[in-house]
């Protein structure tokens, strides 16, 4: 189901705003889509990784001899290859090695890479590599990471990446490797002066992305240069990394992306192409490393946490004050730990005008999986919280939970965070239009709660994008950009918006992978922000080709250049038109020529929105209906409504899709999915057969999505990204729909046994302390 | 180990050949016979990404042995792209744009393949439980759903 809301004209060259079908439906359809993993290479040998099965040890020892003396073993890469390089690596901090150095910190970190002539033989070599480990006690907890004499997971200090974005980053402290906090007001005298306050502590599971494609890469290291075809989203980034750990100009590093099956965060910053490229070096070939789904949930995760938060209202019913302390925990390596702690805190206090709040975040070492990206991370983290407590204090002060949110929330242009970009959406509106989608306010069954969720995610990265439109001799047009189409039909929408400028059909127009030898610079597939940034890029690259053809017109016409405009695949001054193919040819005087246009957007120029951050914030707003079954503790979905406050709908049928993944994807980490380790940090459920993400049978009996469009955004058209906020949104608001059926959670995911342990103690306050 | 004989229809054409015993039939589809349209994911038997037809019947070729096709048909995704029943399918899922990163979508029109020959009309609660076997981690599965009750409810049997 679908409302769109518009009060803009609809596009005149009929592409942007119309449900394009998908570009590349067909190719996938037919199973010729090409993923790394089908990709076979001349000479190519298969990779297989030894991972560490303990925690925290030290190597004493690495015997290597009947693995090589495997028929079919070409190369063995281990820690000691690693000596005639710095290596390593780390986007935020550089405190990771392409594989274990004298120490394992995590089960499953590589220890050591083969590559055979087969996979099967590859595998085999693994299991016969002798290490001696020295085991030492790990540290697998947040509490245990943090007690004063806990061991440290890593002794040395790692040297800031080369993208962490995060200023100057603070000493580190014991285990915790970074820090984000900001406070404004007196928030010990507003919390003495309220009338309500509540407060808590509350758990968040680690989950596992699952992108039904693995990690995978195959990577070719010949002389001084390297090419690698990778699953990867963020290319230009990737190829930077591997530049320095590799000691190679940043030209001779060629990433070529394939299609993606899926990403989700999982496939952000560089996850396996250091030990593929390691081992091709080695080797003298090119090697395939493809990662099975229990390697790919020791590669990345979504960061566990633990929170404090209160928040306090006055007795005539507004926000005034909100405190979070929260640890979230990284697993054994920062990875984009730090980016996810800082954006947790920008969505602690949630978009409310409060007179004082305090927001302290730490990431946290432990020995486990490293933690990282994961579709709207930080948000989902915090906002469940939030909300739970702004119904807990409407329902004390008797304020219906929707009315009180009208209330307060910050209106358009509030200050978010001091410092920062002002809100840039219409939140009271998009609120009445999410309750309207779940009837709010209407009768419901016994057992049956609703509820509502509002907050921000701070979108958009830093805003680099380049792109190139090349215009042939028949009219057709190629869009060069870095997005990677990992599902959320990048291309397509790219197509549109080149289309909608050069008044093309969109199916004209052709949108290819990243290869990084041709394909400008993009910063990176993530944080909504392709349609808004690098659709912007191919907006104005578009642009300029459409001023070079108008300026062919121009001169044919004899008209002044304010008179033309694009229309219908060529050129009109409002009386003639000329199509785009005569004006290349009356341009270069022959059947050949093409004209390139070039876009890009930095975050000094360009729209003025570039230079502020975020690039917008993204608007995390939903509603759910639930059913809570006291006997057994069970929670179902019932159904959902999400907000796509997108500024410019480019294309209304991908955004619902996003929309409703990002819904299934929230009853997953909200009712079940959380990866569970044993107490030497050992993950128990490392299949899907134990880990259960959602099926078909999970579905909501409806999932409504209602697209907002006010033209508020910075990117092409007034558009700005979505995609993740319905994620947190959706969380939040199954956990806000649980409580208003009377069981307030204070731990996700909300299993049936949490549920029910919980609804035995409700009514029994001395047993309060047993409810997580 | 003793290399295994093996004679059986792949999509429509004689395969004969020598592979050794435990060898998948997803490795033996995707790097013996060069068909890469079947995925491997989970490799437990529970995404369904790797759904052939092996006599008509649906299986997971991440858990199924080469050596077991022996005397019997496969169909895979490149074996169904020439039908009516494929064309009529893959109408219905442009329609609904319920196809986003494709890598669990060979497997979903296969497991589609076999509701579709069944043939009973069918509630949309026993189409949730049919698709059950198939995950997808990007769509929130209902654009799927609606694709193949379009697909399943109109045209000739194929």
């Amino acid at each position: 189901m679908a409302t769109v809301i518009t009060n803009l004209p609809s596009s005149k060259a009929g592409s942007v705003g119309h449900e394009v079908p998908r570009s590349d439906a067909r190719v996938k359809l037919s199973g010729k889509a090409q993923f790394t993993g089908d990709i076979r290479v001349p000479g190519m040998l298969y990779g297989a990784v030894l991972r560490s099965p303990l925690a925290r040890a030290r190597i004493r020892s690495v015997d290597l001899r009947a693995a090589l003396a495997l028929d079919g073993v070409v190369a063995i890469l281990t820690g000691a290859d690693l000596m005639d390089m710095d290596p390593y690596y780390g986007h935020a901090l550089k405190d990771r090695p392409i594989v274990a150095i004298d120490e394992v910190r995590f089960v499953g970190e590589p220890v050591a890479v083969v590559a055979a002539s087969s996979l099967s033989v590859a595998e085999n070599a693994v299991n016969l590599i002798d290490v001696v480990y020295a085991s030492e006690s790990p540290v697998t907890s947040l509490q245990a990471a943090l007690l004063p004499d806990s061991p440290l997971v890593h002794t040395k200090r790692a040297r800031p990446g080369f993208a962490h974005g995060l200023g100057q980053l603070p000493d580190p402290e014991g285990n915790v490797c970074y820090r984000y906090g900001f406070s404004k007001g007196d928030v010990s005298n507003d919390f003495v002066q309220a009338a309500v306050v509540v407060e808590g502590e509350y758990r968040f599971p680690a989950v596992y992305q699952y992108a039904l494609e693995t990690h995978s890469v195959v990577a070719d290291h010949r002389g001084d240069e390297v090419t690698i075809w990778a699953s990867c989203q963020h290319p230009f980034l990737v190829r930077q990394e591997i530049a320095d750990l590799f000691d190679l100009d940043l030209d001779r590093v060629r990433l070529i992306v394939p299609f993606l099956g899926g990403g989700f965060g999982s496939k952000s910053y560089t996850k396996m192409e250091p030990i593929a490229v390691a081992i091709s070096r080695k080797a003298g070939r090119p090697v395939r490393v493809v990662n099975r789904v229990d390697e790919s949930m020791v590669t990345t995760r979504r960061h566990n946490m633990v929170c404090r938060m209160r928040t306090a209202a006055s007795a005539t019913g507004e926000l005034i004050a909100r405190e979070a302390d929260f640890w979230l925990d990284t697993g054994a390596y920062a990875d984009n730990g730090p980016r996810v702690t800082a954006t947790a805190g920008d969505a602690a206090p949630g978009p409310y005008r409060w007179r004082s709040v305090r927001v302290d975040g730490r990431c946290v070492y432990t020995n486990t999986a490293p933690a990282g990206s994961y579709r709207a991370f930080g948000a989902i983290h915090l906002q469940w919280i939030g909300e739970l407590q702004v119904d807990e204090i409407a329902r004390r002060l008797q304020v219906d939970p929707l009315e009180f949110r009208c209330r307060n929330v910050l209106p358009v242009g509030g200050e978010v965070r001091a410092g920062a970009k002002p809100l840039d959406a219409d939140l009271v509106g998009d609120l009445r239009k999410v309750a309207a989608a779940i009837d709010w306010g209407q009768p419901r069954t016994e057992g049956r709660g609703v509820g509502l969720s509002v907050g921000l995610l701070a979108a958009g990265a830093h805003p680099v994008s380049m792109a190139t439109v090349r215009l042939g001799a028949d009219a057709g047009a190629t869009v060069l950009v870095g997005t990677t189409e990992m599902g959320q039909g990048a291309r397509t929408a790219m197509a549109q918006i080149a289309a909608e400028v050069l008044a093309l059909p969109s199916e004209q127009v052709v949108v290819r992978g990243t290869d990084t030898q041709y394909t400008p610079y993009d910063r990176s597939t993530g944080a909504s922000r392709s349609t808004t940034v690098a659709g912007k890029a191919v907006e104005l690259a578009a642009r300029d080709v459409l001023a070079a053809l108008e300026e062919t017109a121009a001169a044919k016409f004899e008209v002044p250049l304010d008179r033309l405009s694009a229309r219908a695949g060529g050129v009109t001054d409002g009386e003639r038109w000329i199509s785009h193919q005569d004006l290349i040819r009356a341009r270069f005087g022959f059947a050949g020529g093409e004209l390139v246009g070039h876009g890009m957007v930095q975050p000094s120029r360009g729209s003025g929105s570039f230079a502020e951050g975020p690039v917008f914030w993204e608007v995390c707003l939903a509603a759910a209906e639930v059913a809570v079954d006291p006997v057994t503790g069970v929670v179902r979905v019932i159904r959902t409504a999400s907000i796509a406050d997108v500024g410019r709908a480019i294309n209304p049928q991908l955004i619902r899709r996003q929309d409703e993944g990002a819904t299934l994807q929230a009853i997953g980490n909200a009712l079940f999915e959380e990866m569970r380790y044993d107490p030497e940090g050992m993950l128990l459920n490392d299949t899907l057969l134990d880990y259960r993400v959602p099926s078909a049978l999970d579905v909501p009996e409806r999932m409504t999505c209602v697209i907002v469009e006010n033209g508020d955004g910075p990117g092409p058209f007034g558009a700005k990204g979505c995609g993740e906020g319905a994620f947190a949104g959706v969380t939040a608001a199954i956990a806000t729909a649980v409580a208003a059926a009377g069981v307030p959670m204070q731990e996700l995911p909300m299993t049936p046994e949490r549920v029910w342990r919980r609804i035995q103690t409700l009514g029994h306050p001395d047993r309060e302390g047993e409810a997580s | 180990m003793t290399a295994v004989v093996l004679t059986a229809m792949v999509n429509g054409r004689p395969v004969s050949c020598s592979i050794p015993p435990n060898l998948l039939l997803v490795d033996f589809l995707r790097d013996e016979l060069g068909l890469l349209g079947t995925k491997q994911s989970c490799e437990v038997q529970v995404c369904g990404a790797c759904t052939v037809l092996v006599d008509d019947r649906p299986v997971s070729s991440c858990c199924f042995l080469a050596a077991d096709i022996d005397g019997r048909r496969v169909q895979t995704i490149e074996g169904l792209v020439d039908t009516p029943f494929y064309e009529r399918v893959a109408q219905a899922f442009v329609r609904h744009a319920a196809v986003q990163c494709g890598f669990c979508t060979p497997g979903m029109l296969l497991t589609a393949k076999v509701l579709d020959e069944r043939g009973t009309p069918m509630t949309a609660q026993q189409l949730r439980a049919d698709l059950a076997g198939n995950l997808c981690r990007c769509t929130g599965y209902q654009s799927i759903l609606d694709a193949l009750e379009d697909a399943l409810g109109e045209g000739p049997q194929s």
